[in-house]
């Protein structure tokens, strides 16, 4: 089961709990696993079949490209972060 | 002074020196050609008119007088831009509502802020072109201004965009509202926190819009022919960005677009946004196919161009009797100018990232504000955030009585640490520039006087990797041309090449740099985000490694051998009693399959963060409120510095801009938004007669993210500055200012409501 780092503005979801853990093979499994246990949580995490603009998955420490295909271990740490550019 | 703390490792050959820069000879004999260099056949020249009203809704725009003028070729104004929806497109990392950018070009409905451009004229000189430009008619319903971020929230503010909807995670207001996005970050738990806490100190701070105050203006040529094909020339950080932002606003093929980068006087963040592109490219198609060039006067760039935010920033710190943090809350609203996208959220990730706190609250909010839509600006976001939270920091280690690097060292994060957001930290180098901040012969110096002070301050940057490309061949005398895409804003040409060098271990002399339109390299994204040398470099060092294998072949086939029985070192190919230097078997191309090319594009999915430690000695007069820096210190991991004196430029010239947030800079307005201070006599900027020095040292913890270690050096040296003068301006007078810029009317006013 991946770990999941919930970002503070979805964690009423969660029941307040900041990091719940979820199974799925990829990312786009993780989240519709996730919003099986957490209802209305894809919607918020998900623009249709992407992610929402702004948000961006990281995954033990990298930030994805595959993003919804990234496939995922057991032990994998995920976290949804906000996107950031420099100048 | 310039020290590295660390030595470069002994095995590099090429990195850790400062060779003649390739681009040094064109920029100082003046035959660079920059954005406004470009002269073509036929060339006609283009202006823009620009709104006289920060807020008012256009009710009708006539050309026909412009039209008529003798010598003007063609007029254009937002009818003649394609009608974009409303919806959020990914233009390279960042996420743009397409219908903004549009109307940012040319204002279609309402115009938003003082110089928002509403039409554009091609004619055949620059004086015609003005002159018709100033004959067009426009009728405007003037409305009233929204000038700050308080009065922009309040429940009965004039309201910017009818459509927009506050955007939380996914979830999208109901009201119409100049608050477009709210941003939280949260760990563990606020009230304990600060229950936990001895000491607790609150305070909030202002922050002025300031402009990056690039030299060059922006410029831009294009030529669209007959067929439709374009090409534009111009001063650019990124020309595929460029290519994206105008194949979006005027709805065309990515490939019938060329965008050729010229050299560029300063970016800074501010020339990743297209303003006079897609202008110069429809009024080439609409003047008969001539080339058409626009560019800005300083007035257009200061009123018209992204500044970055101004700000109100409330911070409150606890910590416990020993100086350990115990929580940390803050709430940030940045304006956004015109249309949503200011860094609030980079400025959440700057604010309180340096230090281990168990329990933090962040509240973020991105405010319509009728002044020019912000655009990035090295480490956006960070200096302003970075001004509140240093302060109080300091202001905590008073209170404890506690020296400002000890209580840092304390609390300073370090590998294996978790952000805010959750993420862990690989290797970095925090602790290390703190004491090396210590070790320093200005931090040791005796504390500097009566009215003078010394202060400290850290910043943070997460610096970015992106998409990056590049490309070699080997020639027969056994130099190498590289050609690939990053725009060369600080010396990137030469830092590049010299990973190619130490990969292939040859001098850095046998490279020579081409920086390649659009059509020419693969896609590579703009010189920002302190991402140059990191990525383009990795993919040099990608291409050097595919030149020596395709040359290990060549050198097996020559001498019968199995690759992996061909070595290579320091320049030479070897097996068995067989010998050729790189440059012999480069004379043998022809002989052994012909041209050796090799193509390499990056991607990288993580970087090391950057962290820098500033000390400033001050003296504050108390009649005149005039400061002037007497010493400046800038210490910072570089990673592996691969030009150390390109580094050591990039600390001072952050350091220099953070000087003029500190106590110069900022947009001046009346009460109708009309700026009264675009111009550089007025927009007061650093010169050299305000700084001293600015001493250097650069410390190295190789990023674990990268083939050599290098981290971005280019943006983290401006996060500091603002609260290191701060700090310094307080040990000097016992005033806390939690304003920028801290101008001598601000002190004077300051000491004296101090009884001074």
């Amino acid at each position: 089961m991946a770990t999941v780092w919930i970002p503070a503005a979805l964690r009423s979801l969660t029941g307040g709990r900041a990091t719940v853990s979820a199974p799925g093979a990829s990312i786009k499994d993780l989240i519709d696993n996730l919003e099986a246990a957490h209802p209305g949580l894809r919607a918020r995490l998900l623009d249709g079949e992407r992610l929402q603009p702004g948000l961006a998955v990281v995954v033990d420490g990298e930030t994805s490209r595959q993003k919804l295909r990234h496939r995922l271990r057991d032990s994998s740490e995920v976290h949804f972060v906000a996107t950031l550019s420099g100048g | 002074m310039t020290q590295t703390e660390k030595p470069s490792r002994p095995d590099f050959r090429v990195l850790g020196a400062s060779p003649i820069r390739q681009d040094g000879v064109e920029k100082v004999t003046g035959r660079a050609r920059f954005g406004a260099d470009i002269h073509l056949p036929g060339l006609l020249i283009g202006a823009v008119l620009r709104s006289p009203h920060a807020h008012a809704r256009i009710l009708s725009i006539d050309p026909s007088a412009a039209l008529a003028y003798p010598g003007v070729k063609a007029v254009v104004t937002a009818r003649d831009l394609p009608e974009l929806e409303s919806k959020i497109a990914d233009i390279g990392e960042s996420s743009i509502n397409q219908r903004y950018q549009s109307d940012n070009i040319l204002a279609r409905d309402k115009t938003l802020y003082f110089g928002h451009a509403i039409a554009a004229v091609a004619a055949v000189n620059a004086h015609v072109a003005e002159a018709a430009a100033a004959l067009i008619k426009v009728e405007y319903e003037v409305l009233p201004p929204v000038l700050d971020v308080r009065a922009a929230m309040a429940p009965d503010a004039p309201i910017l965009l009818d459509e927009l909807r506050t955007v939380g995670l996914g979830e999208l207001g109901a009201g119409r509202t100049n608050i477009a996005a709210q941003h939280l970050l949260e760990t563990g738990d606020i009230e304990q926190g600060f229950r936990d806490a001895s000491v607790v100190v609150e305070r909030e701070f202002t922050t002025a819009m300031v402009h990056q105050g690039y030299i060059e203006p922006h410029a831009a040529t294009a030529q669209v022919d007959i067929d439709g094909q374009v090409t534009i020339w111009c001063s650019t950080q990124g020309s595929f960005g460029v290519r994206e932002q105008v194949a979006s606003i005027l709805q065309l093929p990515l490939s019938r677009i060329r965008v050729v980068p010229l050299e560029i006087g300063g970016g800074f963040g501010g020339k990743n946004n297209v303003y006079l592109e897609p202008l110069a490219v429809l009024l080439s198609r609409k003047s008969g196919y001539r080339p058409v060039k626009l560019t800005m006067s300083r007035k257009d760039v200061l009123t018209a161009t992204g500044p970055t935010s101004g700000s109100v920033i409330r911070v409150r710190l606890g910590a416990d009797a020993t100086g350990r943090l115990t929580a940390a809350q803050a709430t940030l609203i940045y304006e956004a100018g015109a249309y949503p996208g200011s860094p609030v959220g980079s400025a959440m990730d700057v604010i309180f990232t340096p230090y281990r706190i168990p329990n933090v609250r962040i509240e973020g909010y991105d405010v319509v504000v009728n002044k020019p839509h912000t655009a990035a600006y090295r480490a956006p976001g960070g200096t302003n955030a970075a001004f509140a939270s240093e302060t109080v920091l300091d202001e905590l280690c008073e209170r404890l009585g506690l020296d400002p690097i000890e209580m840092r060292l304390l609390n300073g994060v370090r590998e294996g640490d978790r952000k805010i957001d959750g993420v862990a930290f690989q290797r970095i180098g925090l602790l290390e520039t703190l004491e090396a901040a210590r070790a320093s012969a200005h931090y040791q110096a005796a504390p500097p006087g009566k009215k003078r002070g010394r202060g400290v301050a850290a910043g943070y940057w997460g610096n970015y990797g992106g998409k990056s490309s590049a490309s070699a061949c080997v020639n027969a005398d056994g130099t190498i041309s590289l050609i690939e895409g990053s725009v060369d804003i600080g010396g990137s040409r030469t830092a590049i090449a010299m990973q190619l060098a130490e990969t292939l271990e040859l001098p850095v002399e046998s490279v020579r740099t081409t920086i390649a339109d659009t059509d020419s390299v693969g896609e590579t994204e703009g010189t920002y985000g302190s991402r140059t040398t990191f990525a383009t470099g990795w993919a040099a060092y990608e291409v050097g490694l595919k030149l020596k294998s395709a040359l290990k072949e060549r050198a097996a086939g020559l001498w019968e051998v199995a690759i992996e029985d061909v070595a290579y070192a320091d320049g030479v190919f070897s097996s068995g009693r067989e010998r050729l230097t790189f440059a012999e078997l480069a004379a043998q191309m022809d002989a052994t399959g012909g041209p050796v090319v090799a193509s390499a594009s990056v991607q990288p999915s993580s970087w090391g963060p950057g962290f820098a430690v500033h000390v400033v000695d001050v003296e504050v007069d108390g009649e005149t409120g005039k400061v002037d820096i007497l010493r400046y210190t800038a210490v910072q991991d570089a990673g592996k510095a691969v030009y150390p004196a390109y580094v050591v430029g990039q600390m001072q010239g952050g350091a220099a801009q953070g000087v003029g947030w500190a106590l110069h800079e900022e947009f001046v307005y009346d009460t109708q938004g009309r700026m009264l201070n675009a111009n550089w006599l007025d927009y007061r900027m650093p010169v050299s007669l305000d700084l001293p020095m600015i001493e250097a040292v650069i410390v190295e913890v190789p990023s674990p993210s990268h083939p050599y270690g290098v981290r971005g050096v280019g943006e983290v040296p401006i996060v500091p500055p603002a609260a290191a003068v701060a700090n310094a301006i307080y040990q000097a007078t016992g005033a806390r200012l939690g304003e920028l810029p801290m101008s001598p009317g601000r002190i004077v006013a300051a000491l004296r409501a101090q009884g001074r």
